[in-house]
């Protein structure tokens, strides 16, 4: 009778088997493949694009298919001047993107109103919507839209997804097991 | 026809209607009345040829009467003149004709001044505001209308709030606080 062994430690197996956290599986799958809503509104909306073309290249980072549906986006980068104009179109458009959903507020404008301190201009997207990220700068270089992106991703690895998405599935499993 | 003489015969048929002529760095400037706005326009587009209306814009001489000034920048293509007219009107008529007919470009002109300014143009094909919302209840360009904005709120179409201003448009004070601190939008009074 042949002996049973783990499946780590099977010869033929190993190398094709990881074992880890479902939360970090998760995670990883999903901050490497961040689809933006690319909310351009001003100047910032330039960097954006440059940021996504080949010098600077968003795909090295899994985050080169804009989507111009929210429904297809998983983070919104707002670029620009939020008007108030704009500002319920904005929030609109993010309520129509699927969970989980993240926001990027790219440069001054879209971060605190920027120069715009007047009557026509929101100060601060984050009066609307739940911000992750902040990105300074006026409009900032792609360098620095491409750090803020991996502050997204970090924050992204270090989320309990598996709880926050499913919370009753949560609580059976973790009453099954105690 | 030179533009000096184009200009004469301006003077020379409108003489009363032309209240005040100006000269500043070759750039002619008449005063006209409101009531003569449209016969003085119409001459000058097909008569002078300024085929050009490059911008009207209004001014706000709060305090003065009458209150608003609104000025048209003409220009003629084929003789290269400019030509400015400015006209006054008070608060309370709060209406100038419409030259939308006589240049097109003057329909969004005069629905940016209605917007911003809050004056009327008698006859205008679809005066709505063109920058801010329908239903947005102020003038944002009238001088008693504060820099940072007054609250307002239209569901589901937009909302506005005061933006903090701490004294200044710009507060540049020199001071060791770190920019957290000295940035008045770092910790608004309410959300």
């Amino acid at each position: 009778m042949p002996e049973i062994l783990p499946a780590a430690y099977d010869s033929k197996i190993e190398g094709n088997v990881i074992f880890t956290r479902f939360d970090a599986a998760l995670n990883w799958v999903r901050k490497n493949s961040l689809w933006p809503m690319p909310m351009g509104l001003a100047c910032c909306a330039i960097e954006l694009m440059a940021t996504a073309a080949s010098r600077f290249d968003i795909a090295r980072f899994g985050a080169e298919v804009m989507r111009f549906s929210p429904r297809q986006c998983d983070v919104m980068i707002v670029a620009g001047t939020v008007t108030y104009k704009m500002a319920l179109a904005v929030k609109r458009i993010y309520e129509q993107m699927p969970e989980p959903k993240w926001v990027i507020a790219m440069g001054a404008c879209a971060s605190t109103g920027g120069m715009y301190r007047s009557y026509a201009v929101l100060q601060g997207i984050d009066q609307l919507l739940p911000v992750d990220v902040y990105i300074s700068g006026c409009p900032p270089r792609p360098e620095a839209l491409l750090a803020g992106l991996m502050k997204l991703q970090e924050k992204i690895s270090g989320e309990r997804s598996f709880r926050k998405q499913k919370p009753e599935l949560f609580e059976k499993l973790e009453d099954a097991l105690s | 026809m030179t533009g000096q003489e184009l200009l004469a015969s301006l003077s020379k048929l409108f003489g009363a209607k032309l209240q005040n002529k100006t000269e500043f760095r070759g750039e002619t400037t008449y005063t006209i009345l409101p009531s003569d706005l449209r016969e003085v326009a119409k001459f000058c587009r097909d008569e002078l040829s300024f085929d050009y209306l490059i911008d009207i814009t209004s001014i706000d001489n709060f305090g003065e009467e009458p209150r608003f000034e609104i000025v048209y920048e003409l220009y003629s293509m084929t003789l290269t003149v400019h030509l400015r007219l400015k006209l006054r009107v008070s608060e309370e008529e709060g209406a100038v004709d419409t030259v939308s007919d006589i240049w097109p470009t003057a329909n969004w002109h005069e629905r940016e001044i209605y917007d911003m300014m809050g004056i009327k143009f008698n006859d205008h094909p679809d005066l709505r505001r063109i920058l801010m919302w329908d239903g947005y209840p102020f003038f944002p360009l009238r001088k008693e209308f504060p820099l940072e904005g007054l609250p307002s709120e239209m569901p589901d179409v937009a909302f506005t709030k005061a933006a903090p201003l701490e004294g200044g448009p710009f507060v540049t004070q020199p001071s060791t606080a770190t920019a957290k601190d000295r940035e008045p939008r770092a910790h608004p009074p309410e959300l």
